[in-house]
Parts: structure tokens; sequence; C-alpha cells
């Protein structure tokens, strides 16, 4: 076998998305497929750590230790799920700074979700519960996505994802229990959550852009409109539970079809929060800007540090931690700003 | 933007407990290989996965490349002899 020829190489493509196979970063891919991952998973990372600010706004306010502790493990793990999907993205030969800049400069987005305010402490209750539990439940079915890095890091957010549910319902459950104004409290975050995470599930499959070749090339396993029935079905008996109401009198159980019928979702409000004219989308990159501005001496200062430390290593060498002064030296050498992504693909495209 | 290049690369290997090896748990970027570390633990070892970490640099790993997969692992295909089950033992014979 001489040279592989392009239509080996989208015959093989297709064969191994047919066959569920995973996509891996060195196989070839179609170019199409390649920018539509870097979409997807790049405003899926956004989201991530965009996701941290509405939820931080409470740690300071949390009514007891253990809330706050648990706050702050899962604005955390938000963290670590931005960085698991950056590092997902990088696979397909784009840069964490160009994602970073795209997200600064506005031309990624990232889940329209975050740009409502958190008012209460309930509402981190009602995060939790709904804008996690549409989450998971989009989420879930990406463990199965046709590319291998963003299947394998799903699988790992999905796993802690479970937690932040948890947690959540936990949380309006104590409120909805406790006092008359407790109740209201959580009863009023989930009126004003509700709609907004229904969004979440994106834009009625009959108007969605990227669905129909998305689930050809099975990044996607299930449309909008079937996930946001399943988000639904599963969330009204958990209301019950709660002892809450969800906002929609249309909500009733269909005999017939055996899911809940709900009410129409105001699709007017999803594209102007999506045009950034949603209560805080301003608020929130503004606060991301600054927070990568503001944390700009610390990055420069590891770069100086891990500079000196090598050049200081070169010239002395002196007994060190690691005893195989070979490895030692590859690390050095490859320490430097080249030491980019490049080595392991080099079809670059965005 | 302040800086105009990402750090560089390392793969993180994880043991998740004594006694088994240690896996490719991901990626991540540091400036240097104790910042690589301690990273790795804060993104990989938040909920107890792992007794040991290794902190790789990408570009000090050379990988087979996937155009050649196919004649590149192809002297194990016809080899079907080096599986036990390769062998036809008569019943009832044991521990073999």
């Amino acid at each position: 076998m001489a040279t592989v020829t392009a239509q080996d190489r989208t015959t093989a493509f297709d064969a191994a998305v047919a066959a569920d196979e995973r996509i891996e970063p060195r196989d070839w891919m179609p170019d199409a497929y390649r920018a539509t991952l870097v979409r997807q998973i790049a405003q899926h990372a956004h989201s991530e750590i965009i996701g941290m600010q509405p939820e931080a706004n409470w740690i300071t306010r949390a009514p007891s230790l253990r809330r706050k502790a648990i706050l702050i493990a899962k604005v955390q793990d938000e963290a670590g799920h931005g960085l698991y999907l950056y590092s997902a993205a990088e696979t397909l030969g784009t840069g964490r700074d160009e994602l970073l800049d795209k997200l600064h400069s506005g031309r990624q987005k990232y889940s329209s979700i975050f740009n409502y305010p958190t008012l209460t402490w309930a509402d981190v209750g009602a995060i939790g519960w709904l804008v996690d539990g549409a989450a998971i439940t989009n989420q879930v079915p990406l463990c199965r996505c046709s590319y291998g890095p963003y299947a394998r890091a799903m699988v790992r957010i999905c796993k802690e994802e479970s937690f932040h549910q948890r947690q959540g319902y936990e949380s309006l459950l104590a409120l909805s229990r406790g006092t008359p104004a407790q109740h209201a409290m959580a009863q009023d975050a989930v009126n004003r959550w509700w709609w907004p995470s229904l969004m979440m599930f994106g834009p009625p499959d009959d108007e969605s852009a990227h669905s129909a070749q998305s689930m050809a090339w099975k990044i996607k396993r299930h449309s909008n409109d079937e996930l946001r029935q399943r988000f639904v079905d599963i969330c009204v008996p958990q209301a019950e539970t709660l002892g809450l109401t969800l906002p929609d009198p249309e909500l009733k159980w269909n005999e017939d079809r055996g899911h809940y019928d709900f009410g129409p979702i105001d699709w007017t409000e999803f594209r102007e929060v999506l045009k950034g004219n949603g209560p805080c989308n301003e608020q929130r990159i503004t606060q991301r800007r600054r927070a990568h501005d503001e944390g700009a001496w610390v990055r420069e200062a590891a770069a100086a540090y891990a500079a000196k430390h090598n050049t200081a290593d070169d010239t002395a060498r002196p007994a060190h931690h690691t005893a195989r002064p070979t490895e030692q030296h590859t690390a050095q050498a490859t320490a430097g700003p080249a030491a980019d992504t490049a080595p392991l693909h080099g079809e670059a495209t965005a | 933007m302040t800086e105009s290049t990402d750090w560089p690369l390392w793969e993180v290997f994880v043991r998740s407990r004594r006694g088994l090896s240690h896996t490719h748990a991901g990626s991540l970027h540091a400036p240097d290989a104790q910042m690589a570390l301690r990273n790795a633990r804060d993104l990989y070892t938040r909920r107890n996965e792992g007794v040991s970490l290794w902190v790789v640099p990408s570009t000090a790993i050379t990988a087979s490349s996937p155009d050649e997969k196919d004649s590149f692992f192809e002297p194990a295909g016809d080899k079907p002899y080096r599986h036990p089950t390769f062998y036809e033992i008569p019943e009832g014979v044991k521990h073999l």
C-alpha cells in the first residue's frame, strides 16, 4: 500500500463512524467534522468556566459551612470540566489561547443559561437540580460521541455531575420543607429557572441548524426535542417530591404519547439572550476578561520561574529529585513555548 | 492577550491504587514539571482517583502512525497459535 487516496480516507472514516468505532486525534477526518467538533467542544468548555460565575456569587453567603464547602467543590469541578474539554478541543489542533481569545472577543459562545442572574440562595439549588439536570440529560449520550477525546471527557464529567444535581436537589428540598419564606424562595427560584433550563436543549428540531449532520456523524445521538421531552418527564415527579410546582399550566400527562405535554417555549427570549441581550451577558464576559487579565502576572511569574529553573539546570545540573538525567533533560528541552500541541496533530483547522 | 503562546502540554498518568499500573488520564498545560504535577493532582485526583501520578511532556511521546496501523500490527494477525484457545485438548484433562 503505497499511497492513501482521499477517497480511501473518506471511506475509512465513514466506515469507522458506521461501525460505532471512535475517531481518534491523529486519524484523518473531514474538515467539516473537525470544525463542528471544535465549535461544539469549545462552546461546551466556555460554558463550564462561565458557569462558575453565577454560583460563585453565593460562596461567601452560603447558609452553613457544609453548604459552603459543597459549593466550593462544585465550582471547582466546573473549572475542571472546562479543562477536560479544552484539552479535548486541543487534540483537534486548536490552541488554548485561541479558544479563550474567541470567548473573550465574543466569536465563540457559551450556553445562554449562564446569562441569567442568581438572585437568591435558592437559585444555587435550582441550578443544581434543573441546569445540571438538563446538562446531564444532554451529556450522557455524548459519552458515546464518535470523537474519542470528547467522549472520554464526557464520561469523567458525567460522573462528577451527578453530585452537582443531587446537592442541588437536597438543598431545594431543605428549603421547600423549611419556613414558609424558605419554601417561597425555593418556588420562586424554580419558577425562574424552569423555562431557561428547557431552552438549554437548543431550538426545536426543525430549526436546529447543525442537528442532522451531527447526528449522521454520531457526534449527537438524540434530537433536541427528544432530550427536552426526556428531561421534562424526569422532572415532573421530582418536583412533586420537592413539594414545588413547575411554572407551566399546560404541563399534563399524555396517556397516548406516554409523555408529559408541556406549553410553548418563548424562543424569542432564547434568541435575544443568545444575541447578547440577556440579563447578565455583559457582566459574565466582563468578569471573565477581568479574571484573565488579573491572572496574567501569575502566568508570567510561573513562566519566568520555569525558564530560569531550566536555564540553571542546563548549566549546573544540581542533584535533583529525578535520578535519571536523560529524562530530566527531555523535560527541559520541551518546556519552552514552542512545545505546543503540534506533534500530535498536524492537520490543524478551526 | 498578555502571553502569546500556551504553556507546554503534559500527558498525565494516574495509578489508581497500589498493584495497578499507571493509566493515561488526560493532559494539561503547565510551565514546568512541578506545576504539571500539582495541576494534575487538582484536575485528575479530586475524588481519590490516584495514589501516584506521572506527568510526561507530550512532545516526548513517539506514537505509531494511524495511517500505517494495518501494516504495522499485521504481523500478529496470522498467528492464532499464540493463543491458548488455538489448541485442542481432550475432555477431562485437568490443570491445563
